[in-house]
C-alpha cells in the first residue's frame, strides 16, 4: 500500500475510534476492486427494489397529498392537489389516535412477550438433554412454519365459544374472546406471540451454544443463579443477538395485518380492534379514500423509518463494520 | 469432571425437561386441534363436547374442500408464487451479496444501509401504490402480481443474511481460482455459489414464509379472475365469521401448512446453523 493511503485510512481509523477499525482497513483495501463488476452484480436487485420498493414509497408520499378516492381512480374526475390536507384531516381524527396508541400497545405487548417467552425458552433448551430438546424444538418450528392465515383460524377454533377445547378446560362456558376490546387483542397477541417466539428462541439458543461452556461454568461453580448468570454473563455477550432479534420483532408485530383481519373480522367490532396496517387498508380498499390510507402509511412508514434509526445508532455504538 | 456435575444437577434438570416436554405439548396443540379436527367427520365438531380424539376418522373435510372448485389450482398457484419468490430472490440477493461483501467500491457502505432500512418498510403501507402499479402494468389478476412484490420484499433480508456466508468463503480460494485461470463468472458460479448454498436454503426459509404466507396482495391484487387466487383464499371460502365450516377451515389449514412443515424439516438443520451464523457475524 502506498504510504500516503495508508496514512489516510489510518486516520480514518482513528477517527472512527474502533480497535478493529485500522487492521480491517488495511484487509479491506486489499480487496479486489473490479470496477463495473459489483454495479453488474448489484443491477438485479436496483432494478427489482426500485421499481417495487423505492418507486411504490415515492407514490405512496405523492398520493397522500391527493384527493384520491373512487371517481379519481375510475377516471371521471382528476385527481386534485390537497397538500397536507389528508394529514389534517387525520390528525384531526380522534379515532386515528386512539388506533396509533392501540398499534403501539399492542406492538409493544407482542415485542415484551415474544422476546420474554423466546429467550426463556432458549436457556430452557440449553438445560435439557436431546429428546426434550428435540421436541421442543420441531413444536417450535411447527408453529413458526404454520402460515400467518392458518394460525390465525386455528387460534379462532381453540377459543371459539360453541366447539372450541379452551372454553371447555376452563370452564368458561359460551364466553366470546373476539366480542371484548382488550380479549380480542389478547387472543390476536397470544397467536403473534406462538408464531413469533420460534425465531427468537432458535437464534437466541444458537448465540447461546457459541459462548464457551468454561464461562458459564465458571459463572454457576462461583454459585450464581441461573437469573443471575443471565443477567451478568449471558445478557451482555448475546446483546448483538438481542438487538437484532428485537428490532424485527418490533418491525414485525408493528406490521401485524393477517392475524388481526382474520382473527377480529377486518379490525373487530366497530373498528375496536384496528390497527395501523388495517385502518389504511381500510380507508383506502373499502372506503376508496386511497389518499387518507396512503397517508396513513406514510406515518407508518415514518415510525418504523424512526425505529431503523435507532438500530442503526445501535449498531454503530457497537462497532459493527458495515 | 462431567460426572459429579451431572449428579449436583439432576434435580434441577429433571424439573427443566419436564417442563420442555410440556411446553412443546402447550405449543404443538394447535397444530394437533387443527389436523384432528380436519380427520373428524361430519358433525362430530357441531356436537357437544370437543374431543381430544375422534372415534371415526373421516376424510369428508378434505373431500369437502378438494372439492370446491379450483382449490388444486388455488394450491399449485400458491406452489408457483413461493418457488418463483424463492428462486429469483436467492439468485439475485446472491449476486448482489457477493457486490457487497467481495467488492470495494463507492457508496457500498451507504447501500448496505439502505438495503438495511428497506427490511423496514411496511410493505402493507405499499398495498395501494402496488394497485395503481399493477393495474397500470396490466398485471393486476396475474400470478406476476404477487411474485414481484414478494421478490422486492424479501431481498434486503436475503441480501443482508447471505453477507455472512459470502464472508466466510476464504478470499485466499478466490485469488488461487484467478491463479488457476478461471474466469470471474467460473469462480462466481462454480465455486462461491455451491458454498454459500447452505445459506442459500437457510435464507429461502424466510423468503418461502412471505410468499406462502401472503394474504393482504392476494386479497387486494386478485380481484375478478379467481382462478389466479391463491390458498389463503381458497381457505377464507369456509371461514365465515357468522357461520364456519370448522371442519372445512383446518382441512384446508392443514393442507396449507404442510408444504412448508416438509420445507422446515428438509431444512431445520441449515436453518439453526444459518441463523447462528449470520447472527454472530
Amino acid at each position: 500500500m502506498l504510504p500516503a493511503v495508508r496514512k489516510a485510512s489510518d486516520a480514518h481509523a482513528r477517527r472512527a475510534g474502533r480497535p478493529g477499525a485500522r487492521r480491517s482497513a488495511a484487509g479491506r483495501a486489499g480487496r479486489v476492486r473490479g470496477g463495473w463488476t459489483p454495479w453488474l452484480y448489484l443491477a438485479p436487485a436496483l432494478v427489482v427494489l426500485g421499481g417495487l420498493l423505492v418507486y411504490p414509497i415515492y407514490q405512496l408520499g405523492l398520493i397522500s397529498f391527493f384527493q384520491y378516492t373512487q371517481a379519481q381512480v375510475s377516471g371521471g374526475e382528476p385527481a386534485t392537489f390537497e397538500g397536507f390536507g389528508n394529514y389534517a384531516e387525520l390528525f384531526g381524527d380522534p379515532r386515528f389516535w386512539q388506533v396509533l396508541l392501540a398499534t403501539v400497545l399492542f406492538a409493544a405487548a407482542c415485542v415484551v412477550s415474544t422476546l420474554a417467552v423466546g429467550c426463556a425458552l432458549a436457556v430452557l433448551l440449553t438445560r435439557v438433554r436431546a429428546v426434550p430438546r428435540l421436541a421442543l424444538m420441531m413444536a417450535a418450528l411447527g408453529a413458526w412454519a404454520t402460515p400467518a392465515v392458518t394460525g390465525s383460524t386455528v387460534w379462532l377454533f381453540l377459543f371459539d365459544p360453541d366447539f372450541g377445547p379452551v372454553n371447555r378446560m376452563l370452564g368458561l362456558g359460551d364466553h366470546s374472546w373476539t366480542y371484548g376490546r382488550l380479549s380480542a387483542f389478547f387472543l390476536v397477541l397470544l397467536e403473534v406471540v406462538w408464531c413469533s417466539f420460534p425465531f427468537v428462541m432458535v437464534t437466541v439458543y444458537a448465540g447461546i451454544r457459541a459462548v464457551p461452556g468454561e464461562v458459564l461454568e465458571a459463572a454457576s461453580l462461583d454459585g450464581a443463579s441461573q437469573w443471575r448468570i443471565w443477567r451478568s454473563v449471558l445478557a451482555p455477550m448475546l446483546r448483538p443477538i438481542l438487538v437484532v432479534v428485537t428490532i424485527q420483532s418490533v418491525i414485525w408485530d408493528f406490521k401485524v395485518f393477517t392475524q388481526i383481519y382474520v382473527m377480529t373480522g377486518g379490525g373487530g367490532i366497530a373498528g375496536q380492534n384496528l390497527v395501523l396496517n388495517v385502518y389504511a387498508y381500510q380507508q383506502a380498499f373499502a372506503s376508496s379514500q386511497y389518499g387518507l390510507g396512503s397517508a396513513i402509511g406514510v406515518v407508518t412508514l415514518l415510525i418504523l423509518l424512526a425505529v431503523t434509526l435507532v438500530y442503526l445508532r445501535l449498531l454503530r455504538r457497537q462497532g459493527e463494520e458495515l | 469432571m462431567n460426572l459429579p456435575r451431572a449428579r449436583v444437577r439432576r434435580p434441577g434438570r429433571l424439573a427443566a425437561e419436564a417442563s420442555a416436554l410440556l411446553i412443546a405439548i402447550v405449543v404443538a396443540f394447535p397444530l394437533y386441534w387443527m389436523a384432528l379436527s380436519a380427520f373428524k367427520p361430519a358433525g362430530e365438531i357441531e356436537s357437544g363436547e370437543p374431543r381430544p380424539w375422534t372415534l371415526a376418522p373421516s376424510l369428508d373435510s378434505f373431500r369437502r374442500v378438494f372439492g370446491q372448485q379450483e382449490f388444486g389450482r388455488y394450491f399449485l398457484n400458491s406452489l408457483v408464487v413461493a418457488g418463483c419468490v424463492v428462486i429469483a430472490s436467492g439468485l439475485i440477493a446472491f449476486l448482489a451479496a457477493t457486490a457487497v461483501t467481495r467488492f470495494r467500491f463507492r457508496l457500498r457502505t451507504t447501500l448496505l444501509i439502505m438495503f438495511l432500512v428497506a427490511q423496514m418498510v411496511p410493505v402493507e403501507a405499499l398495498t395501494i401504490p402496488l394497485f395503481f402499479l399493477m393495474r397500470d402494468a396490466g398485471q393486476l389478476n396475474t400470478l406476476g402480481s404477487l411474485i414481484l412484490p414478494h421478490i422486492a420484499f424479501s431481498l434486503p433480508f436475503a441480501i443482508w443474511m447471505l453477507r455472512g456466508f459470502v464472508k466466510a468463503v476464504p478470499e485466499a480460494l478466490e485469488e488461487a481460482a484467478y491463479i488457476d485461470g478461471a474466469s470471474r463468472a467460473r469462480f462466481l458460479w462454480q465455486i462461491l455459489f455451491p458454498l454459500v448454498l447452505p445459506g442459500l436454503v437457510a435464507t429461502s426459509v424466510f423468503s418461502f414464509i412471505s410468499a406462502w404466507n401472503d394474504f393482504l396482495f392476494a386479497k387486494s391484487f386478485i380481484i375478478s379472475d379467481t382462478s389466479q387466487s391463491t390458498l389463503p383464499m381458497a381457505l377464507l371460502v369456509f371461514y365465515k365469521p357468522d357461520d364456519p365450516d370448522w371442519g372445512g377451515v383446518m382441512a384446508a389449514s392443514t393442507v396449507m401448512t404442510i408444504p412448508v412443515l416438509v420445507f422446515f424439516v428438509l431444512v431445520q438443520r441449515r436453518l439453526v446453523s444459518g441463523l447462528g451464523g449470520a447472527v454472530k457475524d
